[in-house]
């Protein structure tokens, strides 16, 4: 597999706020070999903490990416056949400019001074990357979660620019449930006291608050069912209770070892500024509906949902299903059966590759 | 000379061949209960029509989008309500009809979104069926209708003359009418010798 990874760098961004940012980076990978007639470029989109690294093993720290069970020859985006790119989100910390990048205008790092992004903005910033490697028409724009959320405003902002969406495990519009995980993990972050009006570049980061978050995180990506098949009530490294405050149990011990972990690979202020992003989005903002938004897009739709998934529930799924559908747009949909919760699309990816590629194979040979 | 009553398969099923051959190209069709999208395949492939399907099991359905058919997951009984009227030139329902909670609104729910509807069932008056109650006194079990009533799928078994007399009820007009006995067609006392029946029809 042919990789290559770099970060391209634009003279500003207009903002759905309004803000401009001046200038910007986006970092980015790309998998496999992109054809002459540039017409088998797939664009894979992170979830909240994913970054640019989806597939092969890193150069920095031997990591697999995010999606390497899903991105390689042979596998659902078969980098045989397709050129395969992935970028770091606006905002984010791995590579494209975010918060924690200097601000020209202070030389200082940006912190809470950093504009608030959207969604739109995020897109806005790939189409820009999209246009730099010469693309005029992406084959399928697919992520999970808020990679989910990005592929359909793909399909709406760049309707010319898609011929289809696979948005996996997502949702049109957050939910009351989902801002308000969200804002648990804000509130914890901006109540560490490390966290210091998000000026904490070069000194002692909120590592507490961010820890925190992360721990609410990943109770709401994992079921009750995958739960108890990993961790039980067992307990960690001892036969009795310790009758204190220590770790006790296997599932308090992993959430601490991923909180601790995270925090040496993501920005607190990045944090707060992906999740608002987040928590803004709706498809429908500007229309009358969710199927009038959908008015614009011709893409091809495959939409997945998987039923352990309480986060993004299927019936969110359903929804963008549905709308589509009232406007007789191309949609097949399928809830998987996983016990894995949200996390599903990322680690019982067997029968979600068989549709992947199968999907692929035919839009492929469709738009040819 | 050819056989005139000789049908033939399609994907190895007789009522397939005949709705290959009513389908015209390059419509738009729904199918409801499309199982593993095999017919759609073969009509997209074959009459480049705009494919749809509509299936409950979800394997079923992964099989059918792993081939590229675009099919969605869903009770047909609902996956109908979303689309506006007159989406589709047609919307097949075979082998599926007697499975229905509610045949009538399925029928009319085909004929809301779709210009023409194409049935396929299994006829319940075919004369095996009538032996098989009248001589062992129990609900009658044959190749078509193989189930033990205890774990049929088929909740409203009908006759060639009940669908004809409820399309006659809902003001339907039959355009054509095909019945079926393995691989050929029959045309004489067709209540009594058809396996399966195939009706085109469509509203006025």
């Amino acid at each position: 597999m042919i990789v290559a990874a770099g970060t391209a760098r634009f003279d500003a961004i207009a903002l759905d706020s309004g803000a401009t940012l001046a200038p910007v980076e986006v970092a980015y990978e790309t998998y496999g070999e992109l054809n002459a007639a540039k017409t088998n470029a797939i664009l894979v989109l992170h979830a909240f903490s994913g970054d640019a690294h989806a597939a092969g093993i890193s150069a920095e720290g031997g990591k697999p990416g995010w999606w390497d069970n899903m991105i390689g020859p042979h596998k659902a985006f078969d980098t045989d056949k397709y050129f395969v790119i992935c970028t770091n989100v606006l905002g984010g910390c791995r590579g494209t400019t975010g918060p924690a990048s200097i601000n020209p205008a202070t030389g200082c790092p940006f912190a809470m001074s950093f504009p608030v992004i959207t969604i739109g903005d995020m897109v806005r910033l790939q189409s820009m990357l999209i246009d730099w490697f010469g693309i005029a028409r992406l084959l399928t724009v697919s992520g999970g979660s808020m990679g989910a959320m990005q592929a359909v405003e793909w399909a709406v902002a760049y309707p010319d620019r898609v011929v289809s969406a696979i948005p996996i495990a997502g949702t049109t519009r957050h939910s009351a449930q989902q801002i308000a995980f969200n804002e648990v993990g804000r509130q914890a972050i901006m109540a560490d006291l490390d966290w210091n009006e998000g000026n904490y570049y070069g000194k002692q980061p909120p590592a507490r608050g961010l820890s925190v978050a992360r721990m609410v995180g990943h109770i709401t990506y994992m079921s009750d069912d995958s739960m108890r098949e990993k961790f039980g009530r067992r307990l960690r490294g001892k036969e009795n209770f310790s009758f204190g405050f220590d770790v006790d149990f296997e599932v308090e011990s992993y959430l601490r070892y991923r909180g601790s972990q995270f925090v040496n690979r993501f920005d607190a202020n990045s944090y707060l500024y992906i999740t608002k992003a987040m928590d803004y989005f709706d498809l429908s903002n500007g229309h009358v509906s969710l199927a009038a938004a959908l008015e614009k897009t011709a893409a091809r739709f495959l939409v997945i949902s998987f039923s352990s998934d309480w986060l993004y529930p299927s019936y969110q799924s359903q929804e963008l299903v549905r709308a589509l559908r009232s406007r007789n747009r191309d949609v097949a949909y399928v809830e998987l059966q996983s016990n894995y919760g949200h996390d599903s699309f990322l680690v019982d990816v067997a029968e979600q590759t068989d549709l992947v590629r199968g999907f692929l194979a035919n839009t492929f040979e469709k738009a040819q | 000379m050819k056989n005139a009553g000789f049908v033939g398969e399609l994907l190895g099923r007789s009522d397939y061949a005949i709705i290959g051959e009513i389908v015209e190209p390059n419509t738009k069709v729904l199918d409801l209960g499309c199982g593993e999208g095999e017919l759609l395949e073969w009509l997209a492939a074959n009459k480049g029509v705009e494919a749809r399907g509509v299936e409950l099991s979800g394997s079923k359905v992964q099989k059918a989008i792993a081939r590229g058919v675009s099919v969605f997951q869903c009770d047909m009984e609902e996956g109908l309500a979303d689309y506006p009227d007159q989406t589709f030139d047609y919307v097949i329902l075979s082998q599926t009809l007697q499975e229905a909670r509610q045949p009538r609104k399925v029928l009319r729910e085909m004929l809301r979104v779709g210009r023409r509807a194409i049935v396929a069932f299994p006829n319940f008056g075919h004369w095996r069926v009538r032996l098989s109650m009248m001589f062992s006194g129990r609900a009658p079990r044959t190749s078509l209708f193989p189930y033990e009533w205890f774990e049929s799928p088929n909740i409203h078994i009908l006759t060639v003359q009940d669908f004809e007399a409820l399309a006659a009820l809902e003001g339907l007009t039959v355009e054509r009418r095909y019945f079926l006995s393995g691989r050929r067609k029959v045309e004489f006392l067709p209540n009594l010798t058809a396996e399966v029946a195939v009706f085109l029809v469509r509203r006025g």
